[in-house]
């Protein structure tokens, strides 16, 4: 297995510790990240190591002008790396650029294709939380998937932040107490703890009934319990700050949705931060209707922790409770329906509820958040859904008077001995108004719908071409000006939207441009008009 | 009636159909023309607005109006049949030719407005009748035929190809079937002094076979069940044209008497049309008394038999006496008999016996 970043590289010297040694990167500062103790990445080294006894190849670079290779292996009886090679070599510029980032690669023994289905899933699944990022992925039969981004935006890094007191437990406080440099337990509070300031300390220590003098280093084991235990109970700290995580915001989800999911509808929410025990969270939510949406019986559920898919026991996790929980009916939805809804949770300590690290534990502070969000992201679901059924219900109204209105005239006429076919333009009229228009950068006006005695008005717009995508909207012309009546919308290659005119106007018309520069479409366009 | 006035009828019921027709298309090309969805009002043919009128000694409609219109989406669709369905009969009227419900329903696939299955085609048909006013075979269209009849009877055909050719009814010893030809006929001449209807194909063979219509100087006219509309317009127009009486015999069960009532006075379903009931016939057996009375084999009354002879019973239809003893003579026997059930006395028993004393006791 070869796998290969562009991240900020790891210096060289930290290269062996990181994959060679567990539980190496004590935490006592804490952020938002992906792992939690640094077990991962060593743990499938060493799988492979004691399936294949084969070293690990590792080449990192932070963007100077060395880029390091190391031949690992682990001595797994004292915990230790083994070097068994190391090279530097020079990190050419290429475009005035440095390499950075690493690589690793090593072998191990594993039955892919029996985990051929989880590993795609792991990967789409990544890719949806990280649209930022290109990832491509070459499997064991030589087949290549690719998962490009669709934006250049990525959320801020997460801030370094102190923990907590509410968060905090004996193991953290002991080796705080290991490497402090306070001589007192005021300082000791004010400098290593999240919103913790002089006012905020002395109470604490009046509280716990501590001497602020004391110095933190001679404390002992039992005194070590009862400040935690006071830590815990003290209800006037300050609660933490969100800074230190990283969420991934709306509009990314949003972009991570629409490009793997392709959905016809997707709503996307981020909860306010908040806490338990302590530790801060947001959650956000999204939920996504149609395209390549699996449609099961049931709802597909996508859970994230810190941008890592959850992969495994589903059903234990506190996501599917609730989803399960919830009566969907009320939101539109029935069964069988493609609805998938997304539940991301980031927090500087992830409340799993096992060690395995794949569900998260019922919390009520969480679980509160992880459903008011759902049910934020269900009710756009369900405005969407009954404005679709609405306006399919008027496209059938439509083709059924278009289609036997005609047949009436016709054999009326004929029963009527008239040479002449009445006219049926006031009771319904179809108007094209753009018939194989080829899209430029600019918006181009269709020909204009005279609305006016029409109570039912709907717009067909249909994109012809395979691969670009354009821009629409539809405007309105009432007293004086025209309004735009739809918002602009993109249309993606052959697709095509059907939209219903609420608002009754004189004249309509669409506009349609390239959503990409030099990137033109083929665009055909209708206007119906029913006077009922 | 003479024979010129008949014709004159049928040619002038023609025209009025054909015009009825072209003013329609030419409403609903008005309508549209003027930004209205076409409409059309028609009597109501629901339950509530079927009267039994006691002067017209049928059913007929009261005086509700429906508008069908195709503005309401439900209504666009068979609106359109409707309009296509006049086109065609109007079609089939100009060019003198006949078709069957059948061939409606078929035909409709061609125009694109193919109905869902016969029912719907049929109920379109009686739409049809109902804003025109008249029966759908003044519009040239008829049931798939299995009717007939037999007798001293002398038509003239007017369909065309056969304009002014005669045939005296008795040249086919199965009896003619009762079509299209048939029906439009001009009635010319006949040596018979009354018109005996049978329910039952059997019956009907055999009185060919046993020269009833020689012996009782009788039409022979055979329903197959419940008798088809073409059938109940030749009854009414030998009873009213010819002024023949006629005689109906069904078997003796609630469904045979009710097989002989449609013939008199019409059915519910056909409140909306006129010409097909005969209220001067007369239901002459087989009666509940003469199963006692002729001791012929007999079978229990079902359950669905009892029901429907109380609903009978209340129906306004039956209410004079005949009907009503018969009823109750049924109900007090629990018995019922086919037709056929003469033949226990033998093959001729019910043309030597029981005819002759029936038709005396019936005659006038």
């Amino acid at each position: 297995m070869r796998i290969m970043d562009n991240g900020s590289g790891i210096p060289a010297p930290q290269v062996p510790l990181a994959f060679g040694q567990f539980l190496f990167g004590s935490k006592y500062r804490l952020r938002q990240a992906r792992g939690t103790f640094g077990l991962g990445g060593t743990m499938a080294i060493l799988y492979g190591q004691i399936t294949t006894n084969k070293s690990v190849h590792v080449v990192s670079s932070t963007g100077i002008s060395k880029v390091y290779e190391y031949k690992l292996m682990i001595d797994i009886q004292r915990n230790r790396p083994v070097i068994l090679d190391r090279r530097v070599r020079i990190n050419k510029k290429t475009k005035k650029k440095r390499w950075h980032g690493t690589v690793v690669e090593f072998h191990l023994e594993g039955d892919y294709y029996r985990a051929m289905p989880k590993i795609l899933d792991y990967i789409k699944q990544t890719a949806i939380v990280n649209p930022y990022a290109n990832i491509t992925f070459v499997d064991p039969k030589g087949r290549l998937y690719k998962f490009n981004r669709t934006t250049e935006k990525m959320p801020p890094p997460p801030k370094e932040t102190l923990p907590h007191p509410h968060g905090v437990d004996v193991e953290t406080i002991q080796r705080i107490v290991r490497i402090t440099r306070s001589r007192n337990v005021l300082d000791f509070m004010k400098e290593h703890f999240h919103r913790v300031g002089d006012r905020g300390a002395q109470q604490f220590l009046k509280f716990a009934e501590i001497d602020e003098k004391i110095d933190p280093k001679r404390l002992r084991p039992n005194e070590i319990v009862k400040l935690v235990q006071a830590m815990k109970s003290f209800n006037d700290f300050l609660p933490p700050d969100a800074s230190c995580l990283s969420p991934l915001g709306e509009d990314l989800l949003r972009a991570g949705i629409l490009k793997e999911l392709e959905p016809q509808f997707v709503a996307v929410s981020q909860r306010k931060p908040s806490t338990y025990s302590g530790h801060p969270f947001i959650v956000e939510t999204a939920i996504a209707f149609g395209g390549k949406v699996p449609s099961r019986g049931d709802i597909a559920l996508y859970r994230f922790a810190n941008k890592i898919p959850l992969m495994y026991d589903e059903s234990g996790d506190v996501s599917w409770r609730i989803v399960r929980s919830i009566s969907w009916r009320r939101y539109g939805v029935i069964p069988g329906m493609p609805v998938a809804v997304l539940v991301h949770i980031c927090s500087t300590k992830i409340p799993y509820k096992t060690v395995g690290k794949e569900i998260i534990a019922d919390r009520p502070e969480v679980s509160r958040e992880i459903i008011n969000g759902i049910r934020e992201v269900a009710r756009q679901l369900k405005r969407y859904l009954s404005r679709r059924e609405h306006v399919e219900k008027q496209v059938r109204r439509l083709s059924i008077f278009s289609k036997y209105l005609t047949k009436i005239a016709e054999f009326s006429a004929k029963l009527g001995g008239l040479q002449t076919l009445p006219s049926m333009d006031r009771l319904y009229r179809r108007q094209m108004v753009f018939k194989d228009l080829i899209t430029s950068n600019q918006y181009v006006d269709s020909e204009t719908f005279d609305a006016e005695s029409y109570r039912t008005v709907l717009v067909y717009v249909k994109n012809k071409h395979e691969s670009n995508t354009v821009n629409v909207r539809v405007l309105g012309f009432t007293s004086s000006e025209w309004k735009e009546l739809k918002q602009e919308v993109n249309l993606g290659p052959s697709s095509e939207l059907y939209e219903m005119l609420r608002k009754r106007v004189k004249l309509v018309k669409i506009q349609v441009r390239s959503a990409m520069m030099d990137k033109p479409s083929v665009v055909d366009a209708f206007i119906d008009g029913l006077s009922e | 009636m003479s024979n010129k006035t008949v014709k004159r009828d049928a040619t002038e019921r023609r025209d009025v159909v054909v015009k009825n027709l072209e003013q329609l298309g030419r409403t609903f090309c008005e309508q549209i023309d003027s930004g209205v969805f076409p409409w059309v009002a028609m009597k109501s043919r629901s339950t509530d607005n079927i009267f039994y009128s006691p002067e017209l000694r049928q059913y007929v409609l009261g005086g509700k109006t429906i508008k069908r219109s195709s503005r309401i989406i439900r209504h666009v669709r068979p609106f359109t049949q409707m309009v296509w369905t006049a086109y065609f009969v109007d079609g089939l009227l100009k060019e003198r030719k006949t078709s069957t419900l059948r061939d409606v329903y078929y035909s409709a696939q061609a125009y694109d407005v193919s109905f869902k299955d016969q029912a719907e085609s049929d109920s379109i048909i009686v739409d049809l009748e109902t804003v025109i006013g008249y029966p759908r075979e003044g519009f040239n269209v008829f049931p798939e035929e299995r009717s007939a009849v037999f007798g001293d009877l002398t038509i003239e055909y007017t369909v065309p190809g056969y304009e002014g050719r005669r045939l005296n009814l008795t040249s086919h010893p199965d009896g003619m079937m009762i079509g299209p030809a048939l029906t439009n006929a001009r009635l010319v001449e006949t040596g018979a002094d009354k018109v005996i209807v049978i329910e039952k194909g059997a019956i009907f063979t055999r009185f060919i076979e046993e020269r009833v219509y020689e012996k009782f100087n009788a039409v022979l006219t055979y329903t197959a069940g419940q008798a088809p509309r073409s059938t109940r317009y030749l009854i009414r127009r030998l009873n009213q044209e010819l002024g023949l009486p006629v005689y109906v015999f069904s078997d003796g069960d609630p469904w045979g008497m009710h097989i002989a009532m449609v013939i008199i006075s019409g059915s519910a379903n056909a409140a909306h049309v006129r010409e097909l009931a005969t209220p001067d016939a007369k239901w002459s057996g087989v009666w509940a008394s003469d199963i006692l009375s002729y001791k012929l084999p007999s079978d229990k009354l079902t359950d669905r038999d009892t029901k429907r002879l109380q609903e009978l019973k209340r129906d306004p239809r039956y209410k004079d006496d005949l009907w009503q003893r018969e009823i109750e003579t049924f109900m007090k026997i629990k018995r019922k008999c086919e037709l056929e059930a003469f033949s226990r006395y033998g093959l001729t028993h019910i043309v030597d016996k029981y005819l002759p004393e029936r038709l005396e006791e019936m005659g006038d």
